[in-house]
């Protein structure tokens, strides 16, 4: 006893805090390492470019755990291999989205011009137009789907959080909500073929319908984030109004919308930037034409992917002329998006409520 | 302007669940009333039903009555909108309204009922209770900031002022005071003195010290055991109960020996 009361163990004394660490550069030479042996190693042996990458990857998630095992302890070779992971699975998440950019910006950048935006395909042959008509015809249907959309979705939204709660008919609603999210949008547009039949008999082409077809697919997406954001308003803030003797309809309109606007405008957002590039709904519905067509309810409505469908896959005798403006329409719809997302950006910062000073 | 409340055996339920059980007791016109008792006992479920706003919760129910100048709170024809423009609350953790300034926070209660209000009444409303809620002097000249950068018993005060603002004739309060600083505290505190010649007030607080001194009366809330409903136990002057209370267990919970 009175041996370990004088004399502790060694490590009571003195815990060992410090240890050593690789140097800072270490990451960085040894992936110029990994991909110096793995480029020479491809060379010799005659890979591609892709395999040489995937190798030196690999050579890099084995080498620096290794040599951290070496140098430093365990719980760091760890650190540096799961680091590695993450890194490469990010540069994964990212080829595909930089490759799309640089392919759409490479090839349709060049067709961008005053004349692409203004004009229409009217009476134009062997010669290049514009897609003015499609810019009109994707904005007019797509407006229309959210104008359809927002309140129904934001109204059911506002159902299910504030009166339906755990009810049966809030947990059905729910449930076929979820169910309307996994609808694929070719059904959509033959149900909102089949709905216009019945009015204009068959063979319909209309706008509107593209409008509708459009909003069934955008309706649930509002719904659920409209939901997600209006429970996550503080019970205490609907409390705080009930107190106050403010009927319950105006406490939602005044007290608990305002709170909740920046992430459901974000969500609604979102909604139109996921429908305004589907295609197989508005090749059925909206049809396909040449000219303007400001008029939702009647004839047919030439949109972005419709056009860039049809240019591409039916380019006619001049397809050195209509593939190239297939890509500048891909890029004008891809920067509406891009535009829409800074729009819900800059309103949601506007409606957000304001905190300090 | 201020009135009396008369509550004959209110039994309150969660669903089936009995919270709180056959509570008989009269709060005095004018004066304070102090609510005390353990954790769980039901003090602050008893309150929310004094305004209706207990029912707001799904299944949550009232049975018994309590009446206010004669009229019965829970008759079929009363609408709890109404009852709560006449009792206003103050709860226990602040909840200004985050998309509104403090002169809009203030004006809440009248904006957000409809009723048009001329720019110069509507100032005047907001340095009137702002004034009654001590806050004017530390606000007056940034009344268009958000709400919610004001501090913790700022916001309280704040919130006050915003109940006040609609001149309810009962003022509720939730444990008004347990987020808040000594200093806060004491300003409410002298808060509540200045506003009972103007309302009657029911205050919850788990101090025992802040009831013997801002309260006329205490009740005091007792419960037997988890899952079973809270009980009002006595109810006398805040004097007597903290000398001579009739009951033990109210003595034992005084003096901090439970049970």
């Amino acid at each position: 006893m009175t041996a370990l009361v004088d004399k502790p163990p060694a490590t009571m004394e003195h815990l060992p805090l410090r240890h050593a660490r690789l140097p800072r550069w270490a990451p960085i030479l040894v992936v110029v390492v990994s991909f110096a042996a793995s480029g020479l190693v491809g060379l010799l042996l005659g890979w591609g470019p892709v395999a040489i990458v995937v190798l030196a990857l690999l050579l890099y998630l084995g080498a620096l755990p290794l040599w951290s095992r070496a140098v430093e302890n365990r719980r760091s070779a760890n650190d540096r291999f799961v680091t590695g992971l993450v890194w490469v699975a990010l540069g994964i998440a990212f080829v595909p989205l930089v490759s799309l950019l640089w392919t759409v910006i490479g090839e349709g950048l060049p067709v961008l011009d005053a004349k692409f935006f203004t004009w229409s395909m009217r009476n134009i042959v062997g010669e290049k137009g514009g897609i003015y008509h499609a810019i009109i015809g994707t904005l007019l249907i797509t407006g229309a789907a959210a104008v359809i959309s927002v309140p129904i979705g934001l109204l059911s939204a506002i159902y299910l959080v504030e009166y339906g709660g755990k009810s049966r008919l809030a947990s059905s609603i729910r449930f076929l909500v979820d169910v309307m999210t996994g609808i694929p949008s070719i059904v959509a547009g033959l149900f909102a073929y089949a709905l216009f039949v019945l009015f204009y008999g068959p063979g319909v082409h209309i706008g509107l319908g593209g409008a509708v077809a459009l909003s069934l697919l955008m309706i649930p997406i509002v719904v659920r984030s409209a939901e997600e954001m209006l429970k996550l308003v503080p019970a205490d803030l609907r409390e705080a109004a009930y107190a106050l003797g403010v009927p319950k309809w105006r406490t939602i309109i005044k007290v608990v919308l305002p709170t909740a606007m920046a992430g459901i405008i974000t969500g609604i957002t979102l909604a139109i930037a996921r429908v305004i590039g589907e295609t197989a709904p508005l090749l059925i519905i909206a049809g396909s034409t040449d000219s303007t067509n400001f008029n939702l309810f009647k004839d047919q409505m030439m949109t972005l992917p419709v056009f860039i469908y049809y240019s591409y896959t039916q380019p006619g005798n001049t397809p050195e002329i209509a593939r190239p403006m297939a890509w500048g329409a891909a890029l004008v719809l891809i920067l509406i998006v891009l535009v829409l997302n800074l729009l819900a950006r800059v309103l949601g910062r506007l409606f957000a409520p304001k905190q300090g000073h | 302007m201020a009135t009396s409340i008369d509550i004959s055996d209110l039994d309150i339920y969660y669903g089936d669940f009995l919270a709180v059980e056959g509570v008989s007791m009269s709060v005095p016109a004018r004066s304070v009333t102090a609510l005390i008792g353990p954790s769980g006992c039901g003090k602050s479920t008893f309150l929310r039903s004094l305004n209706r706003l207990h029912e707001v919760i799904p299944g949550a129910r009232v049975e018994g009555k309590v009446m206010v100048d004669g009229q019965s709170l829970y008759d079929a024809a009363v609408d709890p909108v109404e009852v709560r423009r006449l009792i206003g609350m103050v709860f226990q953790r602040p909840n200004p309204f985050p998309t509104m300034s403090i002169y809009e926070n203030v004006l809440a209660g009248l904006r957000l009922n409809n009723s048009r209000l001329k720019k110069a009444d509507a100032d005047d409303v907001v340095e009137r209770s702002l004034t009654h809620a001590n806050l004017w002097g530390e606000v007056q000249d940034r009344l268009g900031k958000p709400g919610m950068s004001l501090s913790g018993g700022q916001q309280q005060r704040l919130c006050i002022a915003r109940a006040i603002a609609v001149e309810p004739q009962v003022l509720l309060m939730d444990e008004p005071c347990s987020a808040l600083d000594p200093i806060s505290t004491s300003a409410i505190e002298d808060l509540i003195h200045q506003l009972k010649s103007e309302y009657t007030i029911v205050i919850v607080t788990h101090n025992m010290q802040q009831a013997a001194r801002v309260s006329e009366d205490t009740a005091f809330f007792n419960i037997a055991g988890a899952g079973k409903p809270g009980k009002l136990i006595e109810m006398n002057t805040t004097k007597k109960i903290f000398s001579v209370p009739d009951e033990p267990a109210t003595e034992a919970y005084i003096s901090g020996r439970f049970g």
